[in-house]
């Protein structure tokens, strides 16, 4: 019975000691919506979890892509679906819109007049301080493709990388927090 | 601390991060902590009513010692002593 037990308590420390390693001081998040006050959200709690001194990594898939379009910049050899596609998607950060209350525009140039009034940074210098702070940026590359991005055609952000599910996944193991906005 | 003895501390570093609102000042805490040795003593002036909750948080979370609150007309003092 004793030895069953000391066999028992062994796995379990085994265990432990396994998923103690496995777990960095580490978020990962998915943001997926390409909606102004959702990128917003994401970028105050990644900002927020790096003056906690952890390690933050974001994976921006589908609609959230658009986002890291730098206006000035633009992809070469689209065929024409892409081409659409790129005019029809917002071209950077500052052209994202409210997920509700857009109401044509006027919602959401009222909720940016409302954030400069009560000094809260806009999405790109969220972007800037985010990069400051060392948050890694993942870019999905099916959602590029589907979308019909280029690379060239993103945001300067520092260590940006194209990538899969598969990065994702692995930060998210090792990770304390995951979150899916 | 009493707010006497907060009044007679003498700050190694003071952040202002008045006017700024969340995440502003806890990004500004993050980056004068870095300004400054351990046992020194920072002082952050804020506006946003969340850092006077979010500040005492953050430091039993990164283990400094929160030192307390001095309240002035249109912001708040917070005191904080770096692990």
């Amino acid at each position: 019975m004793t030895i069953e037990l000391e066999k028992q308590i062994q796995e379990l420390k085994n265990k432990v000691d396994r998923l103690e390693a496995g777990t960095k001081d580490q978020l990962s998040m998915v943001v997926f919506s390409g909606d102004l006050d959702k990128i917003l959200a994401a970028l105050i709690i990644a900002t927020g979890a790096a003056a906690y001194d952890m390690k933050v990594k974001l994976f921006f898939t589908f609609w959230a892509t658009a986002a890291l379009r730098d206006p000035k910049k633009s992809g070469k050899g689209k065929n024409m679906i892409e081409k659409m596609f790129g005019m029809m998607l917002p071209k950077g950060s500052r052209k994202v819109t409210l997920s509700k209350m857009h109401m044509a525009g006027m919602g959401t140039a009222m909720i940016k007049g409302i954030m400069k009034k009560h000094k809260v940074a806009s999405l790109p210098e969220m972007f800037k301080t985010a990069g400051e702070l060392g948050i890694q940026i993942n870019i999905c590359e099916m959602s590029m493709n589907l979308m019909g991005f280029k690379k060239e055609e993103m945001i300067d952000y520092p260590g940006m990388t194209v990538c899969g599910v598969a990065t994702f996944l692995s930060d998210a193991q090792e990770s304390k927090i995951q979150l899916f906005i | 601390m009493t707010t006497e003895e907060l009044k007679s501390l003498k700050s190694n570093t003071i952040v202002d991060a008045r006017g700024t609102a969340c995440p502003g000042p806890l990004l500004a805490a993050k980056k004068g902590i870095g300004e400054i040795e351990s046992g020194e003593i920072m002082e952050i002036y804020s506006s946003d009513e969340g850092t006077k909750n979010d500040i005492p948080k953050w430091c039993s979370k990164m283990t400094h010692e929160f030192l307390g609150i001095i309240e002035e007309d249109s912001y708040s003092r917070l005191f904080l002593k770096k692990a």
